[in-house]
């Protein structure tokens, strides 16, 4: 077993914790906790999975309230620290509403709740989450949200398409990025994005529902396993 | 006469919070196509946004709405997709 140690985040109103917490230490094989949205102390954890859910019920906007928790100003110093995050989904909307990720997330274009598998493309290798994959590799995984719909102005959008921030992106079964693949509506078909310093990473589809055949694909333990190398790269804190 | 209870008077503020220009909204045009089939053929463009009124102490105008522009700053709107006027109006 890894001597990586992840902290998955219970929010109220988290319901992709415990698929988290269960796909890194059974399938991913590494040691993990579940982090309370109250504690202020992170220095155990080498790397933070903030999950999928409907934290505080969505009220105001999704993300809007957690952003508040009293973890997240330890998340925040962790994040400055360069240690991996990875924000899932509902996770993914915390981290834009925390402003340590660029952009937000709107309703679906369809104004329906998405539940189906989708196809991503790879478009970055080089952070923490994605190092065990190669650039254009495409991954199929599980969505399940409302409120995907990656938005960016025209300038941001320019700045983190300048940067390579964008992680990954919609994508046919063959790694084409075409607006039928792009079925929420999300700018540049963006799917997963990181910080300018690459360390945390939100992305809308669920690898965590992705880590064993027998559910359906591996393809999210794939990606998960990035941090098996991407930890130790940024060090660990004990 | 003012029955406050702390410092000034009681006033209510309202957030109008709209998104964006440029920002895709699904709602609006759900609206707009929902009024052009029921034949509202005059419509012309359509916002959905909200707006949220909370009643505050305050010790002037000014300072209702400058409590009202922070709780849209900190809280209320998100600058990246939304915009927001806020209104005062003093209640006692």
């Amino acid at each position: 077993m890894s001597q990586i140690r992840a902290g998955v985040i219970s929010f109220p109103g988290s319901n992709g914790d415990h698929d988290a917490l269960i796909a890194l230490e059974t399938d991913l094989g590494i040691q993990v906790r579940r982090v309370d949205y109250r504690e202020i102390d992170l220095s155990d954890l080498d790397a933070v999975v903030l999950p999928g859910g409907f934290s505080y019920g969505d009220a105001l906007r999704c993300g809007a309230i957690a952003r508040f928790s009293p973890v997240m100003e330890p998340l925040r110093a962790f994040a400055e620290a360069g240690k991996p995050v990875l924000g899932i989904c509902n996770g993914f909307q915390i981290l834009c509403e925390a402003h340590l990720l660029p952009g937000a997330l709107l309703r679906n274009q369809t104004l329906k709740f998405h539940c189906f598998w989708t196809s991503v493309r790879i478009e970055q290798s080089d952070t923490p989450w994605t190092s065990a994959l190669t650039e254009e590799d495409v991954l199929r995984l599980p969505v399940a949200h409302g409120e995907g719909a990656y938005y960016i102005g025209e300038h941001g959008l320019a700045e983190i398409e300048r940067n390579g921030q964008v992680v990954a992106r919609y994508a046919t079964d063959d790694g084409d990025i075409l607006d039928m693949a792009n079925r929420n509506g999300s700018v540049a078909s963006i799917a997963a994005v990181c910080n300018e310093r690459r360390n945390v990473v939100g992305i809308m589809p669920h690898p965590e529902r992705a880590t064993n055949d027998l559910t359906g694909g591996s393809d999210g333990l794939r990606l998960l396993s990035g941090i098996l190398d991407g930890a130790l790269a940024a060090g660990p804190s004990r | 006469m003012s029955d406050s209870i702390g410092e000034g008077h009681r006033w209510i503020i309202e957030a109008e919070i709209m998104p964006k220009q440029g920002v895709n909204d699904p709602d609006r045009d759900a609206v707009m196509s929902g009024l052009k089939s029921l034949s509202f053929d005059g419509t012309q463009r359509v916002r959905v946004g909200k707006l949220i009124r909370i009643e505050i102490q305050a010790v002037s105008e000014d300072d209702a709405l400058d409590q009202g522009t922070r709780m849209c700053e900190s809280l209320l709107a998100n600058p990246v997709i939304e915009e927001f006027v806020v209104s005062a109006a003093q209640i006692g």
